[in-house]
């Protein structure tokens, strides 16, 4: 968490807005908690997100009271939406830890501004994704023989299953990063304290900002356990979705089996993850006035990171069809043919336009850099990313080996509700912490100001010379 | 309880010193001084952390590390642990002919549980040595401390450090130029040791035991009985 100079020679621009001081970072990033009503658009949007958080809890009511087969699941396809919506939410979740634990090792100073952000992001997509394997083992009371605990039959978990390797990376994974957030979030809150005038919340934020008072001996392990955090949360991102992949991939299903699947996975769940925070970032940043903190140089670097990953995922959809013909297996041939023109076929092409080809045109300065682009093709990136999975889970499973098993599989009314309701829990969380909790991490931006440099004065304003000052005489602590 | 005196009494102390700056270069030389000066008990307060500042205080390196590093060997070796117990041992599970224990289907559940247990290590083990929650402090008593998760810097010097000097302590921290200096008090409630008579004879008669605590008075730490 050193603070950022820009180098002149080679065209840098700040991370933030160059009128930024301590105190500005402060406000600005305050005014919306401290603000006594919300905005009306948040308002609106809270009460749209209420009603589907309705829609999720009748669905699943109704679910659990008369079983599975309200979905439209069906002998040959056994998983669908499901396991497609669970993925889909398992990899949102990856760009927040990508951001704060990756970015944080390779010490890109710009993603203070968006870290807290994703990192949210990442919990509320976990805790959605969670519930789809949860419901979906149809007598949901027993969900915890899943874990390791005593029961009366005095049988254990299968641990050389993949479906019981996921309860344990996803529920790591939402734990660590639940607690990475909170870590983060200790001196903001104790910023939040020193600051509100209301009796209940400066108890509220008082408690959970632990008395800190930002003492130089805290933040002295402070630092390091965030970056033994980010240390063990970079393997924990990367292996998550390589588990979840491992549900597909160990099995003998054509299309499923193969071993690009790990890493195919994280780079779609990191593409996934990018466009939804983006969707966000965007409107958030339109609706709090957080310009100054949030610039186009922060939408510029994901956007580029939607390309990468975007061209990674449309490799691994070309190798896929490669590793299909060479591998010689008729199965595997028919498989892929039978995605791109079978019955699935506008469900292939919709994925394939909206991951491959949309995000082909950030390799123009111009669209990357226009704020309206970037919302509209991180929409795309969502809904082509949801299509990925259910391309992979549905396609591979409706035409058996047997033929008279084929069949198609249609959503119910319960499966959508589900689905949309879903998206009412996320956004309920979200803009609950949009409400209640600073959404850029205020020390760590103020931490990348110039000012922050305890040799800014010393040196006079030579830019220059600032890092200098800190390898002469001063160590560098870890960050 | 015949007792009527009353059992608390409030004194006023001097908890110790806060002197605010309003840049990190200045609080930087201001804690090399308070350093050479031989302070133990003090601090440096600062809104974010401010880079070599563990130097300009002396501060020795955290053990945290190993903390979590403890917390990781204890996850990876429980996990394998475990697995082999459950899957081969306490109730072997025969799946498709496979080994009852092997090596490679343990990995994914080893990896998440040592991750698991570095991510509770490091978490308690900062809370641990920060001495976190600590929800009361002195320092907030300053009145113009609130500032420090703003844009202020201070030091603070504790009035139990066995340099301190109120008047020699104001004279060093005058000399490094911070725009406030403050003479924090504290004020403590003094708590006359609790008079259980009248508890001990109500036990008494209820019980017909002899109460197990002091008639006279309960000792310090038994003023919870």
């Amino acid at each position: 968490m050193s603070s950022f100079t820009p180098i002149k020679e080679i065209d840098e621009e700040p991370i933030v807005d160059p009128s930024l001081d301590f105190n500005k970072v402060t406000e600005l990033v305050a005014a919306p908690i401290e603000s006594a009503k919300p905005p009306r658009e948040w308002l609106m949007a809270f009460g749209v997100a209420l009603a589907l958080l309705g829609v999720l809890g009748a669905s699943i009511g109704y679910l659990v009271t008369f079983g599975i087969g309200t979905w439209g699941n069906n002998n040959t396809v056994g998983w669908a939406w499901d396991i497609t919506n669970f993925v889909f939410w398992i990899g949102i979740g990856h760009a927040g830890t990508l951001i704060s634990a990756v970015l944080f090792l390779f010490r890109q100073k710009w993603r203070t501004s968006i870290n807290r952000f994703a990192e949210a992001m990442t919990i509320f997509a976990v805790v959605c994704a969670l519930m789809f394997p949860t419901i979906h083992v149809g007598r949901i009371w027993v969900i915890w023989w899943c874990l390791p605990l005593p029961n009366q039959m005095s049988m254990w978990p299968n641990f050389k299953s993949p479906l019981l390797w996921d309860v344990f990376a996803v529920s790591t994974y939402g734990t660590v990063s639940l607690i990475f957030w909170l870590t983060g979030l200790i001196p903001d809150f104790a910023t939040i304290r020193d600051r509100t005038k209301n009796k209940i919340a400066k108890i509220a934020y008082g408690i959970v900002s632990l008395g800190w008072r930002g003492s130089n001996r805290h933040w002295q392990h402070y630092e390091r356990a965030y970056l033994i955090f980010a240390g063990i949360s970079t393997p924990l991102v990367l292996s998550v979705h390589s588990v979840v992949s491992f549900d597909f991939a160990t099995s003998v299903i054509p299309g499923w089996h193969t071993t690009i699947f790990p890493p195919y996975f994280v780079a779609g769940a990191i593409f996934s993850g990018f466009g939804m925070v983006m969707t966000l970032m965007v409107l958030a940043r339109e609706l709090f006035g957080l310009h100054k903190i949030v610039q186009p140089r922060h939408l510029e670097n994901m956007n580029k990171v939607i390309l990468l990953t975007g061209s990674m995922v449309g490799y691994a959809y070309m190798m896929e069809f490669f590793i299909a013909w060479y591998s010689g297996s008729e199965y595997e041939r028919f498989t892929f043919i039978n995605r791109a023109f079978g019955p699935y076929a506008w469900a292939y092409w919709t994925m394939i336009s909206c991951n491959v080809l949309s995000p082909q045109l950030f390799w123009f300065k111009k669209l990357r850099t226009n704020v309206k682009v970037s919302f509209v093709i991180s929409i795309f990136v969502n809904i082509g990313m949801w299509f990925e999975r259910f391309v992979i889970t549905v396609t591979s499973l409706h035409r058996d080996y047997l033929p008279s098993s084929w069949n198609y599989f249609r959503p119910t009314i319960i499966d959508i509700g589900t689905f949309v309701g879903s998206f009412g829990l996320f956004f309920t969380l979200f803009l609950l912490f949009l409400r209640f909790i600073p959404m850029i991490a205020i020390a760590e931006v103020k931490a990348v100001l110039p000012a922050a440099d305890p040799h800014h004065g010393a040196h006079d304003h030579d830019h220059g010379h600032a890092h200098e000052g800190a390898a002469e005489g001063h160590p560098v602590p870890a960050e | 309880m015949s007792e009527s005196t009353p059992t608390t009494k409030t004194v006023e102390k001097t908890a110790g010193l806060l002197a605010e700056y309003e840049t990190p270069a200045a609080i930087f030389k201001a804690c090399e001084r308070v350093r050479d000066a031989g302070y133990t008990k003090w601090d440096a307060h600062t809104p974010f952390p401010v880079h070599g500042l563990d130097d300009a205080m002396g501060l020795k390196p955290t053990p945290l590390g190993w903390i979590s590093f403890a917390g990781g060997l204890t996850g990876g070796s429980l996990a394998v642990l475990m697995q082999w117990w459950m899957n081969a041992y306490d109730y072997a599970l025969n799946i498709g002919g496979k080994p009852y224990f092997a090596l490679p289907a343990v990995v994914p559940v080893t990896f998440e549980l040592t991750i698991l247990l570095t991510a509770f290590a490091t978490i308690f083990g900062m809370l641990g040595i920060n001495k976190l929650p600590t929800l009361y402090h002195w320092t907030f008593n300053g009145s113009r401390f609130g500032r420090v998760t703003d844009d202020r810097f201070f030091i603070s010097i504790e009035a139990d450090d066995p340099k301190f000097n109120l008047d020699a302590t104001k004279r060093l921290l005058e000399k490094t130029e911070p725009v406030h200096l403050e003479e924090v008090k504290e004020i403590f409630v003094e708590r006359k040791p609790l008079n259980l008579e009248g508890a001990a004879d109500a036990f008494e008669a209820l019980t017909g035991v002899s109460a197990p605590f002091d008639k006279k008075t309960a000792k310090k730490d038994g003023d919870e009985a």
